[in-house]
C-alpha cells in the first residue's frame, strides 16, 4: 500500500499539458507516462492535476495507473535500486535477491525507505546478462549477486551517503 | 412479445427481455452477484450462466437478450457444477469469518455457498492481506471480503456521479480503493452507503454505533432521547420478514421504549418545522431577489458533493438544518430548559435511513456550546439489530405514539421520505404562506413517482414558480450543469442524493431492489392520503413551539439554532 508523499509545491505541468490540449481519456497513459519520465514518480499532486486537465476522477487515474507497473507513485530514493528478473538472471536465482534486498530495506518494489535513501524496482532483462543476477543502483552495475554481496553493496552507499551530509 | 422455452416450460417475455429478466416473469430466480438493475452490465462473475440450446459455452443470463425460439436451460446440471465452481474460486481466498462477519445469515456469497452445496474448501489461494478502513464516520471498507464484483464502483459512478473508489492494481493485487489507497474519509466520498447496499458480502458496511447507545441506555445519569425518520417506520419491518411498504411506527416506537430510551420523538415534527423555515426562507428570497433557485439541504450526502463538486451552488443551498440536526438542536435547548435537564446529561440518538447523517452529526457546524446538535445515528440496520440483540418480538408489541412535544407530525413532514415529498410538502405551505389560502388540490401528484428528475410549473396567486426535483446525485448534477449553462426558469430544487429519496438509503435493509422502493414510497403517500392534517403549518405543535419559544420563522433564536452555511471542501476529486 502506498502512503501519500506531498509534493512540497505543486508541480508545474503546463509545459507537458500544452503538448495534450483538449485531451481526453485515451490521452491518460502517454500523459501520465511523460510526467513520470520528466519528475520519476507520480505524486498525488500531479495525479490531481491530470484529473483536473482530462476531467476524469483522481481514483479512475490512480486505478489505470496501478495496472501497469511501470508507474510509481513515491519519488525515487537518492539511490535508486533495480533488480533485474530477466530470465537469465531468473535461472541464477535473482528471486532470492529480490527477497533479500526487500528484507534488508523492508521495502517493496514501488516503494521508497522513510529516509529517502533506497527506492526499489524490478525490471526485465537489462541486457547484462553475463552479470547474472545483477541489480543496477543509479547507474552503476553489481554482478553476481548474493546476500553477502548485497550487504556489502548496501553499506558502502549507506556510507557514502553520512559522509556526504 | 417472444415466445421461448425456459426449463421445458414454454412461455412469453417481452422483446429485448434478458433470460436472466424473462426467467424471473416465470419463477424462476437465476443468481447473480455483479448485475445491477438499471446499470450497465459488466458480466465480471459469471454466476448467472445459463446453457441455451446450440450454444457451444454457458452464457451469461444477466446480460444475454432472449430471442424468438430460445431454448434455455437455468438450473442443469451442466449450470449448477459451474456455479459451484465458481463460488469455490472465489472462497480460495476468502477468509472463513462467517460467524464474526456482520453479513452472516444475510450474505449472498454464504446463501449460493450453501445453495450449491459447497461444503469444503477445494480450492486455497494465498489470502489477500489489507487493513480494513475505518477512517470514514459512515461507511467500513474490508477488502479481504470483497470478491470484486465491481456493483460498488458502479453504483458510485454511474449513480452518484462521485467515482471515489476504483479497482485498484492487477492480478491478485487487484482490489477496490480509493486514489492512493488513502481513507475513505480524504477521498470524495460522499457517505451515501449505496455502495452498502449493493454488496454483495461484507466488504461493506455502516460504521456500527450499537455500542455507544448501550452505554447510554446502561448509564442510569443520562436522558436518552430518540428521533425517528419518516421513512424507517415503513422500512424496518423487512429486517422482520415483513414485505416492503409496512407501516411498523408504533410498533417501533414500542420497541424503541423497552429498550430503554427515556423519550422517543418522531423527526417528521422537524421535518414540518423545516417546511415552516424553508418555505418562508424561498418566499423571502423570491420576495427580495434572494439567490434562486433555491435548493434544498436537508440530505448530507448531496451537502457535501456540492462543497466539494459544485461549490458555486452554496449560496443557493438552504441555510436550513436537517430535520435531524433541528430535532437535535431544539432537543438540547428547548426540550432541556423545559424538563431542567442539563444538556450534557442528555444523549441524543437518530435513527434514520442514511450512512450519510453519520458524518452530519459529526460535522463542527453541528453543535451549540460545546455540544453536538446530535450524538449518535443509528441506521435502521442496526436499530434492527439492537431490538434482536434485546431479544424483542417488534411485530408482537402494542403500538404505542410518540412523546410530546415533539412527537406531532403532520404527514407533509411524513412523506419528507419519498423523492418528491420535500418538494410537497414545501408546496403546500408556500400556497399558504404566499395567498392566505389553502391549496385547492393537495396532491402534487407532478413531483411523485421514482423517475430521478422530476419537474413542475405551478402557479401560487400571480406567481408562477418552477420546481424540479432530483434523486441520484447523478441526476442533480445534470440539472445543475444546465443551471450552469444558464437554465433560469426554476425557482427551487429538492435534491436527494439516494435514488427515490430516503425510503433507498444506505442505511435502509438490504435487499433495496426498485420494487422494495416502490412499495415504500407507496407506503408512506397512502399514509398521507388517509391523514386528516396534511400541511405542515398546520402542525399545531410546531406552531406552539413558535409560540413559547422561536417566536417565528427565520427569527434570531431560529437562526442561531435552525441555520447554518457551508463552506468549499477540499478533497481528492
Ligand atoms: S462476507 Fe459472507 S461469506 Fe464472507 S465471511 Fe462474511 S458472511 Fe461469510
Ligand atoms: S458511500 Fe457513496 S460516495 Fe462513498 S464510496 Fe460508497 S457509493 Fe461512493
Ligand atoms: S466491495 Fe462489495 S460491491 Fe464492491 S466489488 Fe467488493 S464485493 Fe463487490
Ligand atoms: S536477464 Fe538479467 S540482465 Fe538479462
Ligand atoms: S451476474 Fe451475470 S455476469 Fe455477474
Amino acid at each position: 500500500m502506498a502512503t501519500v508523499v506531498e509534493a512540497s509545491a505543486a508541480t508545474d505541468l503546463t509545459a507537458i499539458f500544452a503538448r495534450y490540449p483538449d485531451a481526453g481519456r485515451d490521452a491518460l497513459i502517454p500523459l501520465l507516462q511523460e510526467i513520470q519520465d520528466t519528475f520519476g514518480y507520480l505524486s498525488l499532486d500531479t495525479i490531481r492535476q491530470v484529473g483536473a486537465h482530462l476531467k476524469l476522477p483522481v481514483s479512475k487515474i490512480y486505478g489505470v495507473a496501478t495496472f501497469y507497473n511501470q508507474f510509481r507513485f513515491l519519488a525515487l530514493g537518492k539511490y535508486h535500486v533495480q533488480v533485474c528478473r530477466g530470465t537469465a538472471c531468473h535461472v541464477k536465482g535473482s528471486a532470492g535477491v529480490l527477497d533479500d534486498i526487500k528484507q534488508m530495506l523492508k521495502i517493496g518494489p514501488g516503494e521508497t525507505t522513510s529516509d529517502g535513501l533506497f527506492s526499489l524496482e524490478v525490471v526485465a532483462c537489462i541486457g547484462a546478462c553475463g552479470l547474472a543476477p545483477v541489480i543496477k543502483v543509479n547507474d552503476e552495475f553489481h554482478a553476481d549477486m548474493t546476500t553477502s554481496k548485497l550487504e556489502r553493496v548496501f553499506k558502502a552507499l549507506k556510507k557514502e551517503a553520512e559522509s556526504n551530509e | 412479445m417472444v415466445s421461448i422455452n425456459i426449463d421445458n416450460k414454454s412461455c412469453e417475455a417481452p422483446a429485448g427481455s434478458t433470460i436472466y429478466e424473462a426467467a424471473q416473469l416465470i419463477g424462476v430466480t437465476i443468481p447473480t452477484l455483479c448485475h445491477l438493475e438499471g446499470l450497465s452490465p459488466s458480466g465480471a462473475c459469471r454466476i448467472c450462466v445459463v446453457e441455451v440450446e446450440g450454444m457451444p459455452g454457458l452464457v451469461p443470463s444477466c446480460s444475454f437478450p432472449i430471442s424468438d425460439g430460445m431454448n434455455i436451460q437455468t438450473h442443469s446440471a451442466r449450470v449448477l457444477l459451474a456455479r459451484k465452481t465458481i463460488v469455490e474460486l472465489l472462497l480460495a481466498n476468502h477468509p472463513d469469518d462467517c460467524l464474526y462477519c456482520i453479513r452472516n445469515n444475510n450474505c449472498q456469497l454464504q446463501d449460493l455457498s450453501a445453495d450449491l452445496g459447497v461444503r469444503r474448501r477445494r480450492y486455497s489461494g494465498d489470502r489477500s492481506r489489507y487493513k480494513e478502513d475505518v477512517s470514514s464516520p459512515s461507511v467500513i471498507r474490508d477488502p479481504e471480503k470483497c470478491i470484486l464484483c465491481g456493483k460498488c464502483v458502479r453504483v458510485c459512478e454511474e449513480v452518484q456521479d462521485v467515482s471515489a473508489i476504483d479497482f485498484i492494481g492487477r492480478g491478485s493485487h487487484s482490489h477496490i480503493g480509493t486514489a492512493f489507497d488513502e481513507g475513505l474519509n480524504l477521498s470524495s466520498c460522499i457517505n451515501c452507503g449505496q455502495c452498502i447496499v449493493v454488496c454483495p458480502t461484507g466488504a461493506l458496511h455502516e460504521h456500527d454505533s450499537i455500542k455507544e447507545v448501550l452505554d447510554a441506555l446502561n448509564d442510569p445519569e443520562i436522558t436518552v432521547v430518540a428521533q425517528h425518520a419518516p421513512s424507517v417506520s415503513v422500512t424496518i419491518g423487512e429486517e422482520f420478514g415483513l414485505s416492503a411498504g409496512a407501516d411498523c411506527d408504533g410498533m417501533m416506537v414500542a420497541a424503541l421504549r423497552r429498550l430503554g430510551f427515556d423519550r422517543v420523538f418522531d423527526t417528521s415534527f422537524t421535518a414540518d418545522l423545516t417546511i415552516m423555515e424553508e418555505g418562508s426562507e424561498l418566499v423571502q428570497r423570491i420576495k427580495t431577489g434572494g439567490k434562486l433557485p433555491m435548493l434544498t439541504s436537508c440530505s448530507p450526502g448531496w451537502i457535501k458533493f456540492a462543497e466539494q463538486n459544485y461549490p458555486d451552488f452554496l449560496e443557493n443551498i438552504s441555510s436550513c438544518k436537517s430535520p435531524q440536526q433541528m430535532m437535535g438542536a431544539i432537543i438540547k435547548s428547548f426540550f432541556a430548559e423545559r424538563e431542567n435537564i442539563a444538556p450534557e446529561k442528555i444523549f441524543s440518538v437518530s435513527i434514520m435511513p442514511c450512512t450519510a447523517k453519520k458524518f452530519e452529526a459529526g460535522r463542527g457546524e453541528m453543535t451549540q456550546h460545546g455540544y453536538p446538535d446530535v450524538d449518535v445515528v443509528l441506521t435502521t440496520r442496526e436499530l434492527a439489530r439492537l431490538i434482536r440483540m434485546r431479544g424483542l418480538d417488534m411485530l408482537a408489541l402494542a403500538p404505542e405514539g410518540a412523546d410530546t412535544p415533539f412527537g406531532e407530525r403532520t404527514t407533509a413532514g411524513k412523506i419528507f421520505g419519498a423523492s418528491g415529498g420535500v418538494m410537497e410538502a414545501a408546496l403546500r405551505s408556500a400556497y399558504f404562506l404566499i395567498t392566505g389560502t389553502e391549496l385547492e388540490d393537495l396532491n402534487v401528484t407532478a413531483v411523485r413517482g421514482l423517475d430521478g428528475c422530476k419537474e413542475a410549473h405551478v402557479k401560487i396567486g400571480d406567481l408562477e414558480v418552477g420546481v424540479a426535483v432530483a434523486s441520484g446525485l447523478k441526476n442533480a448534477a445534470a440539472l445543475l450543469d444546465q443551471i450552469r449553462a444558464g437554465r433560469d426558469d426554476l425557482h427551487f430544487i429538492e435534491i436527494m442524493t439516494c435514488p427515490g429519496g430516503c425510503i433507498a438509503g444506505g442505511g435502509q435493509p438490504l435487499g433495496t431492489d426498485r420494487n422494495a422502493v416502490a412499495q415504500r414510497m407507496k407506503a408512506l403517500y397512502a399514509l398521507d392520503a388517509s391523514a386528516k392534517t396534511r400541511t405542515s403549518h398546520t402542525n399545531e405543535a410546531v406552531q406552539r413551539l413558535y409560540k413559547e419559544f422561536l417566536g417565528s420563522p427565520l427569527s434570531e433564536t431560529s437562526h442561531h439554532l435552525l441555520h447554518t452555511h457551508y463552506a468549499q471542501r477540499e478533497v481528492l476529486l
